[in-house]
């Protein structure tokens, strides 16, 4: 059993205009094996809160705390929080050219190991992770996310997902930009992965659609930079016919 | 498409005579961009000077008297005169016709002074097939030419890796000059030398030939490396592709790179394109790239260049660190992905990985100070 908790947690980001203050106290804890949903309107900071878990450079956490199993992950580099088993899948999955699909997903899982799995057992690993997203094999020939459609994009992270096997999946927008099929396939891979690591999940979404095909335990509802409401499946239901007006409204200071 | 002003961007001068040549000032176009102190060495003749030799288990390379060279080319600056000049012996290669060669010819350059002049010329008969690596170690300054003939329906590729330690000059002009049909690829690997600068040059002696040009340089610490492509379409349907990528770290290293391509008025159906792109990998280091096409005719297939210089993005570090790689791996993935396509074009499959691993050796010591092996 594991469990990620963040507390209190206040970020920002330079811009030209000074400090921008992003995440306003988030306070939020996932146990292993549970699914909450974070949703919010554009621009409420659902990002910034994963990117701030990852260890994006570019915010600034000012205050609160972040801690996996107690140990604290703001003192973690990138790379060690991943060790540690944290994996963001990105709303916007970044171009590597010229590093092959296959080279990256040994590197990392060489890396998130410990130690370099056995070639016959890897290739059959990979050809079947990525069977079941339906990928073709020449997938991994191309360079990472160059030239990639949204939703090749989107099966890339979930087969990432699979293949590293993290205790907890943060999952930015992973639905966005994805037809039917596609967001049927992702699903299903999501599923997959927590149904058989126990792995807790944080999904970010603007839209409920995801939600039919994954269901959380617990909703939560995210605006300016802060949680505003939580509840259970039923609160999605809500959002879906409301949407997020009253949440914005109340947010506002007065 | 980019007409360059109109100035004819051929050398003026050819001549065997360095004092033909001026002494450079560091006004004039093709020196502007050079540390003038560093290379200095190279515009008077040196007593004692040795000459370089080859070291190959090819029987089809010889070292010879100098009277012995036959190519017709003059040289085009001082450094090029002094050299020949100065050379006492020749290094040769002559592919035979119709020869059709599986194995790469391997040869390594042994200065075998401190101070070295260099006349090496390459002959691919007509019609045959070869690949030729040269090796050529900085630990030692050398000033010359590899002349470069490719016969009538001949395909040469020739790679030639430029690495040691970081404390020797090299200048070496490259001129190949193309016959009808043939097919030339050139690849340059620059990574060792204090100050080294490549004069790689193309001119066809007849229809339908073919050139490539690859570079790939890593500049790090005090490193200098100057590129400087001279190609001339005189002759219909031709064409030349020309790509260079380099790679720049640590606050002093600078890199150039000049890529003239002429294409005169009987060239008509050339097609042409040249590219130079740089990747910055921290603040301070210095590329300069400069591409010029000037069209004598505007009866051709395509012309274009393309030129650019980038810092590292760090995006693509955080995503590779969001999957448990070490930034200093994962720096070099970014990096040796960067140079993945010139050195993937190259038709020596054995030789791609060999490249690759010197990139990533270089960039793994450059942090430690220690790749002055
Ligand atoms: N580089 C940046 N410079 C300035 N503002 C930024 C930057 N990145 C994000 N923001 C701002 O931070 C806020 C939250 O963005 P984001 O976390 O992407 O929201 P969401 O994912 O919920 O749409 C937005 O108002 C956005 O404009
Ligand atoms: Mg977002």
């Amino acid at each position: 059993m594991s469990e990620l908790v963040i507390n209190d947690l206040h970020a920002s980001i330079d811009t030209d205009a000074g400090d921008k203050e992003i995440l306003r106290g988030v306070t939020l804890s996932v146990e292993s094996g549970r699914t909450h949903a974070v949703m919010g309107p554009n621009g409420s900071g659902k990002s910034t809160l994963a990117y701030v878990i990852a260890g994006h450079p570019k915010y600034r956490v000012t205050s609160g705390s972040i801690t996996l199993d107690g140990e604290d992950v703001l003192a973690m580099s990138v790379d060690e929080r991943a060790r540690a088993g944290l994996f963001l899948a990105m709303q916007y999955p970044v171009e590597v050219p010229g590093v092959s699909v296959s080279n990256f997903l040994r590197t990392s899982v060489t890396a998130v190991k410990g130690e370099a799995p056995k070639l016959r057992t890897w290739v059959k690993e990979m050809k079947e992770a990525m069977a079941d997203l339906q990928m073709d094999p020449a997938f991994a020939e191309r360079s990472v996310n160059e030239g990639f459609s949204g939703g090749e994009k989107k099966r890339h992270e979930i087969l990432q997902l699979a293949l590293l096997r993290p205790k907890f999946a943060i999952l930015d927008e992973t639905d966005s930009g994805l037809d039917v099929d596609a967001l049927r396939i992702v699903a299903e891979g999501v599923n997959r992965y927590r149904e058989s690591s126990g792995a807790g999940t944080l999904l970010i979404t603007h839209y409920t659609r995801i939600l039919r095909y994954i269901t959380p335990d617990v909703v939560h509802v995210f605006v300016d930079g802060r949680i505003v409401e939580s509840g259970g499946a039923d609160l999605a239901e809500v959002l879906e016919t409301e949407g997020y007006e009253r949440f914005i409204t109340a947010a506002q200071p007065a | 498409m980019t007409i360059a002003p109109p100035h004819d961007l051929a050398p003026r001068i050819a001549s065997f005579d360095a004092d033909s040549f001026g002494m450079p000032t560091g006004r004039e176009l093709e020196w502007r961009f050079a540390p003038l102190e560093v290379m200095r060495p190279f515009f008077e003749p040196i007593d004692g000077a040795g000459t370089v030799t080859a070291v190959s288990t090819s029987e089809l390379v010889v070292n010879s008297a100098i009277a012995t060279a036959s190519s017709t080319w003059v040289p085009t600056d001082r450094t090029a005169a002094v050299a020949r000049a100065g050379a006492r012996s020749a290094v040769t290669v002559n592919v035979p016709r119709d020869a059709n060669l599986v194995d790469p010819i391997v040869i390594r350059l042994d200065a075998g002074a401190e101070f070295a002049y260099q006349h090496v010329e390459i002959n691919a008969g007509a019609f045959s097939t070869a690949k030729i690596v040269i090796e050529a170690h900085t630990g030692a300054d050398v000033s010359g030419a590899i002349v470069v003939n490719v016969a009538d329906g001949a395909d040469l590729t020739l790679l030639i890796v430029v690495d040691g330690p970081k404390t020797h000059r090299l200048i070496a002009h490259i001129p190949a000059t193309i016959g009808r049909d043939a097919r030339f690829t050139a690849c340059t690997v620059t990574l060792g030398g204090r100050a080294v600068r490549l004069l790689p040059s193309v001119h066809y002696a007849g229809p339908g030939g073919r050139a490539e040009l690859l570079g790939v340089f890593l500049a790090e610490g005090e490193q200098y490396l100057e590129q400087r492509i001279f190609v001339e379409h005189e002759q219909p349907h031709c064409s030349s592709n020309v790509i260079y990528k380099g790679a720049l770290s640590g606050a002093h290293a600078h890199t150039v790179w000049i890529g003239d391509v002429l294409v005169r008025r009987e060239a008509i159906g050339t097609e042409t394109y040249e590219m130079n792109r740089n990747l910055l990998l921290s603040d301070g280091p210095r590329a300069d790239s400069v591409p010029n096409l000037e069209l004598e005719t505007g009866d051709v297939v395509s012309a274009g260049h393309a030129s650019a210089t980038g810092r590292f993005d760090d995006e693509q570090l955080f995503y590779l660190q969001s999957r448990g790689i070490p930034a200093d791996l994962a720096r070099q993935l970014v990096v040796r992905g960067f140079f993945a396509d010139v050195v993937g074009r190259l038709g020596l499959p054995e030789w791609r990985d060999d490249v690759m691993q010197r990139i990533s050796a270089r960039l793994g010591m450059a942090d430690e100070g220690a790749s002055d092996d």
